[in-house]
């Protein structure tokens, strides 16, 4: 299968016959758009012949609304890009205005920031595995299967912060709160279940003979192409590229702690969805090394900030290693209490931006688990 | 009730009640089909299932009846107005026919037809004119991609079903049900020939649109199919027609595979010991296909025709080869029942190692552990 099709297939025009290809709109009501995205589909017969994808059904105005808020009340709008994993953009949002502003984060609210980050991430990897299962038509089971470890962290989210998609937890200069008791006996505990998760995945899927049929040599992506089109995160280490912010451009605690970035080789679907599962694994390494090396007790905000934050005039580029791949925030700041321009880049929808490329030549059904593997966030896409 | 005797001596009125009867009992027995596949489901998924409705939520499928019952019947602008409103009951009728002819315990039918395997075959190919009507009626491009895929898929999985159920009825050497099932009085025909039920079992699922070859109304890509443009009565009609459609070709299976009312003590142990026998050996196999729909993925549309049109309808040729063989020498039934089996094991055999071989899915288990290694 190649990507860019030189001739098309199948077509009948020789016997006087004459096919014309039909247009499918799928979305932005569907049930595998996840979310309010939208394509439309050529098709001739089965197969696709192009796509065309629109966005901006979910647009919040989230830059803008940055701009007109102050730097702490501006907080909550960032969960809710990645909605999946709200403390890893919280996490991003804070550190880009530390990195401005210079303020310096308590050691114990750096570690209990990565561990909510990789909470996160394992969080969001459980929806991807849930979702592609159904996308594949595992009738709600592997749904159902995600969805067990993702309450359960939920719960963890919800003793820790109050809330549980949405958490606002991270501050600008640390957390809001310290952690509540017996938290390292839950979170070892949710990390058990994690593991558990992952293997009965990988007894549902990966040994399934009809999903890696699907999966397998489906659009591949070499590295020239994941590098041309943009694509970070897992859809980049699925080429094979270790390309991951944690460690091309370290931050926060991420150099002190042991953990190995996951490749695939082909850039398939199949080595996107591998690349996920041996992620969330690592992920529950790298919390397990905090629960293990973090300060016992001290405090988790500076206690030197002042009431109203003013940041002075500078610029800054912040990345972060997002689940969906590089999440991150341009700011510039003009010396007031507000931004004055607060950039994201959001890793979905560059990922995203490549859809087309992977789809044309592709059946009607590969299409729609294709853009499953993608792993798009339509709050992020749409900002 | 005998079919020798009919009621009141008119013979119409006989089988005009015979038929409400079963019409009656069939959709008494969908109703909890559809309660039974949700409780099912739920427990394979780690959940309840319906729980509110009545006790353990046993009345959960009338409610649901009811709400149907009482919403709006739908029809889109651009639809094709007879075709549209017609189609569900062209789907409807021929899974009802069917069961004109299966015999639920000794003499306990609507008509003791002599063709019947004959009878069922027939009538079964109908089904597809309804899914097609709804699929070209609709006016809506997913019900015509879903519509078309169902013809597909049902025309071609038609051909290694019958010619299963045909390597049975040589065997058995009559096409009449309730004679197939007094034959296996002492064995069920899945010992002697056991390739054919895993050939039927097969295009059963398919016919069925069950998983994993639940295609044509494959919710994740084209959110419903050939109803997705059905609201209210009809679209329950459609649900009815499937669940019923389980249940018939579960019966049939049972009849024609497993022995039907007769297989362990059926003519000593009387009627009710019969009926009890069919209805379990059909939930057996229903239960099996739920079982397959909660875990398998789906399969891509041309996985399906390869499978269907290069695997099974050849292993299904050469069973009929074989059994002609058997049968024009005489040669003992033992032999071909071991001959069947070694087929059958070689076949599933060849079918998993291939999906082994092809995608090396043992090798991946368990690697995202060892990340370096994640393709292996």
């Amino acid at each position: 299968m190649t990507v860019w099709p030189d001739t098309r297939e199948g077509t009948l025009d020789v016997g006087g016959f004459e096919t014309v290809d039909m247009t499918i709109n799928v979305g932005p009501q569907h049930p595998s758009t996840h979310g309010v995205f939208r394509m439309v589909l050529t098709v001739d017969g089965e197969r696709v012949v192009d796509a065309e994808p629109y966005i901006g059904y979910l647009h919040r105005g989230l830059e803008k609304l940055t701009e007109n808020s102050d730097y702490r009340q501006s907080m909550g709008w960032w969960d809710r890009t990645d909605y999946l994993a709200g403390m890893c953009c919280e996490g991003a949002y804070c550190m880009a205005v530390e990195k401005l502003a210079g303020i310096e984060v308590p050691d114990r609210a750096e570690y209990i920031r990565v561990i909510m980050m990789e909470l996160s991430r394992i969080n969001s990897h459980f929806m991807f595995f849930g979702a592609f299962g159904a996308d594949l038509g595992s009738f709600g089971t592997s749904f159902v299967y995600g969805w067990r470890e993702r309450e359960r962290i939920y719960d963890l989210f919800e003793e820790v912060a109050g809330d549980r998609m949405f958490p606002t937890y991270f501050r600008p200069g640390g957390l809001t709160m310290d952690l509540p008791d017996n938290f390292e006996h839950r979170c070892r505990w949710v990390l058990s279940s994690v593991r558990q998760g992952l293997e009965d995945f990988d007894g549902l899927l990966t040994g399934n003979e009809i999903f890696v049929e699907r999966c397998r040599d489906l659009s591949p992506v070499t590295q020239e192409q994941a590098i041309n089109w943009g694509l970070t995160g897992p859809m980049i280490r699925a080429t094979g590229l270790k390309w991951d912010i944690r460690r091309a451009e370290p931050y926060s605690i991420y150099p002190h702690l042991k953990f190995e970035i996951p490749v695939g080789r082909q850039g398939d679907v199949f080595d996107r969805f591998m690349v996920r599962m041996a992620e969330a694994y690592q992920s529950s390494r790298i919390i397990e090394q905090c629960l293990d090396e973090m300060p016992r007790s001290g405090l988790v905000l500076n206690p030197d900030l002042p009431t109203t934050l003013r940041v002075p005039a500078g610029e800054c580029y912040l990345r972060t290693e997002g689940t969906k791949g590089e999440y991150s925030v341009h700011a510039i700041s003009d010396g007031s209490n507000k931004a004055y321009r607060m950039k994201l880049r959001s890793p979905a929808f560059c990922n995203l931006s490549a859809l087309r490329e992977m789809v044309i030549g592709t059946y009607v059904a590969d299409a729609i688990i294709i853009l499953g593997s993608l792993d798009i966030v339509l709050g992020e896409v749409d900002k | 009730m005998d079919f020798a005797d009919p009621f009141f001596g008119i013979s119409w009125l006989d089988a005009l009640i015979r038929l409400v009867i079963v019409v009656g009992v069939m959709t008494l027995v969908v109703m909890y089909l559809i309660y039974g596949e949700r409780k099912l489901l739920g427990r394979f998924q780690q959940r309840k299932g319906p729980s509110y409705t009545g006790p353990a939520g046993l009345f959960q499928s009338f409610a649901d009846a009811i709400k149907l019952v009482g919403k709006e019947d739908l029809r889109p602008r651009n639809a094709d107005r007879w075709v549209f409103e017609f189609a569900p009951f062209a789907a409807f009728i021929p899974v009802f026919v069917i069961l004109v002819t299966l015999p639920f315990a000794q003499d306990w039918g609507v008509r003791n037809l002599g063709l019947g395997l004959f009878f069922v075959f027939a009538v079964l190919g109908l089904n597809i004119v309804g899914i097609l009507m709804a699929g070209l009626g609709s006016g809506n491009k997913y019900a015509l991609l879903g519509g078309v895929r169902a013809a597909a898929q049902m025309i071609s999985y038609e051909i290694p079903l019958v010619i299963s159920l045909l390597a049975v009825a040589m065997v058995a050497g009559t096409l009449n049900l309730n004679e197939i099932v007094l034959l296996q009085e002492n064995r069920p025909f899945v010992l002697i020939q056991p390739l054919a039920f895993v050939i039927f079992f097969t295009a059963m699922l398919s016919e069925l649109h069950r998983a994993p070859f639940d295609i044509p109304v494959a919710e994740s890509e084209i959110s419903g199919g050939y109803f997705i443009e059905y609201s209210g009565i009809r679209w329950s009609m459609f649900q009815l027609t499937e669940y019923a459609a389980l249940w018939a070709f579960s019966i049939f299976g049972a009849v024609v595979f497993l022995g039907g009312w007769a297989f362990p003590f059926g003519l000593e142990w009387g009627w009710g010991w019969q009926l009890f026998l069919t209805i379990f050996k059909s939930f057996f196999l229903i239960f099996l296909v739920m079982w397959m729909r909660a875990t398998v993925p789906r399969l891509r549309i041309d996985q399906l025709m390869n499978f269907c049109w290069k695997v099974l309808i050849e292993v299904s040729f050469l069973l009929i080869i074989v059994n002609g063989f058997f049968l024009y020498y005489g040669w003992s039934e033992t032999i071909l029942g071991l001959v069947n089996w070694a087929g059958a094991i070689v076949f599933i055999g060849l079918v998993y190692s291939r999906g082994i071989r092809r995608s090396r899915a043992r090798e991946y288990v368990g690697t995202y552990r060892n990340p370096e290694a994640a393709t292996p």
